[in-house]
């Protein structure tokens, strides 16, 4: 245990402390964006007659309500809460698998939902009529669990998994549900085509209260995971067989990563498309500003996914409006660059 | 009065749902006002709109054909090319709407043509509490006839409607009778792209299909549905005698590029010449003018005949 304490300050460094503040600043930032968030959109609403309309004030024109209640409000609760799932989803993947370059879409999540929604849009269509594509959120977290569920069989043998048949498994996988995504999208039509494209290519424009709540639900179940996942982790950031010394059930602690993740991702993925970036991205920035002690990191990711995500979408339904940009995009535009950006400034940092 | 019975009566003979919506549309009549059950088997009425939002260029056509112009206030990226709609506010390509950006234009009924999306905005849209008319979209001249006369009963234009939808029948009737008089049908590919020399072309059960029938040509990419990659060896087994294309956007070819293509560089196609270009939302919009777009193809396809 003291040797586990050790290695940890050492690897924290000059950072150990750096969450004390980075925490508190990531809350504050969080609540200012959800107010900017909720106080923006294609509509002209004054911020001053925000609590007005909130409280149900009789002046509150019967639009503004409309547009606050059932459009801006559950839009931003959801994408502060795909935000924070993706992000804290890729903080976990990344220690699990010790590999900074993880992200959801390495257990299958990802390329599952996204054969399940091109299965539920062409087959769904052809067979059951336009109904079908209501259930798309159903089936695409429902894609996302199987194809978790199957790689992790994948990567199991005699009760062990192992990690690096899983990231391999992940890429097999991955192709082979493209393939079965490409043979979907031959037979598609031209407005399912379309339909899919948009959808891949994520969006929170369809937020409601029910897609919001649902989300929240898994949000709770992973919330209770983490303290025993971000003890595990830390542990296993210095190798499964010193993990297992120090008492960390390995297996335990990698079947509780990949289920937490796998619930957050399927979840996120359904309601809102496939927003790549965020899982990515996130806990590196965090890391190179903050101790990488999960306890601390997970929570971190979760806000600053949360943060970032609420402002894609704020430029996503504001700078083509009344048009809107679909989020994935916002995403890789403001994600890739300032990616790379960090990545140039701070090669030692990493590297070692 | 009498007429506007009259025209509603006439309707329902043919229709019976449509007639009695007409008919419900009409009772309350201080002032304009229509009730219809829409695509989603919704039941959508509205009093006097001042701020229309159309979503289609096929929907868009209609309303303004109705005499509506000026009430619309924002249509959709594909109504841009409707004539009288540029300058419009644009809320988007119909297939990516935004919740917000439809209601940010203050509307008091949205037609929304039933390709659209995403389903989760038209909920959304649906649930806001503005009037929000669902219009059934199919790609045949009755499903035309069916927009037009749910829109005529909504808008309270159900004579008008009448009178657009006679119209499109005689022209359709006419053409249908020059088209029976011909002997030969011309073997026809509609060419959607040719990128890279790639052919997508329109199979069965697609809109150019139904138009280079109604035009009396024959399509010779009858082995699949939807608008699909098609191979140079099918266009070769079958070469056609004329090639349809859209005449805007990237989709838009010269006739040398395209008969430098393999597959079309020794057909009866690239020795006439026959290329024929036309705008797309004309074309394949299955609006108002689809009759005049189809009789237009004949001409092309057909100039022996007295068009």
């Amino acid at each position: 245990m003291t040797a586990f304490t050790g290695a940890m300050e050492k690897l924290s460094g000059q950072q150990r402390e750096q969450h004390r503040i980075l925490i508190p600043v990531l809350i504050v930032a969080l609540a200012l964006m959800s107010v900017a968030s909720v106080a923006t959109g294609a509509v002209k609403i004054d911020i001053s007659s925000l609590p007005g309309i909130l409280l149900g004030s009789d002046q509150a024109s019967a639009r503004d309500t409309v547009i606050l209640w059932s459009v801006r409000l559950p839009r931003t609760f959801l994408a502060m809460l795909v935000g924070a799932s993706l992000a804290a989803s890729g903080a976990v993947l990344q220690g699990l698998f010790r590999n900074p370059l993880a992200d959801p879409g390495l257990v299958g999540v990802s390329s599952g939902s996204v054969l399940a929604a091109v299965a539920t849009i062409v087959l769904g269509q052809n067979y059951f009529g336009e109904t079908a594509t209501r259930l798309l959120p159903v089936t695409a977290f429902i894609g996302g669990l199987l194809t978790t569920i199957l790689l992790y069989s994948i990567a199991t043998r005699d009760g062990r998994t192992y990690t690096a048949t899983m990231l391999l498994g992940g890429i097999a996988i991955g192709a082979i549900a493209m393939a079965l995504t490409g043979v979907l999208i031959f037979m598609s039509t031209e407005q399912q085509l379309r339909e899919f494209t948009f959808w891949s290519l994520g969006s929170l424009g369809g937020a409601t209260w029910a897609k919001a709540g649902s989300v929240s639900l898994f949000m709770l179940f992973a919330l209770c995971l983490w303290p025993i996942l971000a003890r595990g982790l830390d542990r296993l950031a210095l190798g499964e067989a010193e993990a297992g010394h120090m008492g960390v059930n390995v297996q335990i602690l990698k079947r509780a990563a990949i289920v937490a993740t796998a619930l957050l991702t399927g979840a996120a993925v359904a309601v809102s498309g496939a927003i790549g970036f965020i899982g990515l991205v996130v806990p590196h920035l965090l890391r190179l500003v903050m101790s990488p002690r999960h306890r601390f990191l997970i929570p971190a990711a979760a806000l600053l996914g949360a943060i970032l995500l609420l402002a894609a979408d704020m430029v996503a339904r504001t700078i083509v409006a009344p048009a809107e940009l679909p989020i994935g995009i916002v995403t890789a535009c403001l994600g890739g660059p300032v990616f790379l950006w960090m990545l140039l400034t701070n090669v030692r940092k990493i590297e070692t | 009065m009498q007429m506007r019975n009259a025209a509603v009566f006439k309707l329902s003979r043919r229709s019976t749902v449509l007639g009695s919506l007409a008919l419900l549309g009409s009772l309350s009549h201080t002032t304009r006002a229509g009730t219809i059950t829409d695509a989603g088997n919704v039941s959508v009425s509205v009093t006097a709109p001042k701020r229309i939002v159309t979503i289609g260029s096929a929907i868009t056509e209609i309303v303004f054909a109705l005499g509506e112009k000026s009430h619309v206030v924002a249509v959709d990226l594909t109504s841009m090319g409707v004539a009288g709609a540029q300058g419009m506010i644009d809320v988007g390509y119909m297939r990516a709407l935004s919740t917000e950006g439809v209601l940010s234009q203050a509307p008091d009924l949205i037609c929304v043509s039933s390709d659209s999306g995403p389903p989760a905005v038209l909920d959304a849209l649906r649930a806001s509490g503005v009037p929000f008319a669902l219009i059934p979209h199919v790609p045949t001249i009755e499903g035309i006839k069916v927009k037009v006369s749910l829109l005529g009963t909504l808008l309270d234009k159900a004579a008008e409607a009448e009178k657009l939808n006679a119209g499109i029948d005689a022209a359709f009737a006419k053409l249908a009778e020059k088209i029976a008089t011909v002997k030969q049908r011309p073997k026809v590919l509609f060419v959607l792209s040719l990128a890279d020399n790639r052919i997508m072309a329109g199979g069965h059960t697609t809109a150019a299909d139904t138009m280079i029938t109604l035009a009396g040509g024959e399509n010779i990419a009858t082995s699949f549905a939807g608008y699909k990659p098609i191979s140079a060896e099918t266009i070769l087994e079958t070469p056609p005698d004329a090639i349809v294309m859209m005449n805007t956007g990237p989709n838009s070819h010269e006739a040398g590029e395209v008969f430098a293509n393999t597959a079309f560089a020794g057909s009866p196609a690239a020795k006439a010449g026959a290329l024929f270009k036309m705008d797309g939302s004309y074309l394949l919009g299955f609006g108002p003018h689809t009759a005049e777009a189809a009789t237009e193809l004949a001409h092309k396809l057909h100039p022996e005949l007295a068009l």
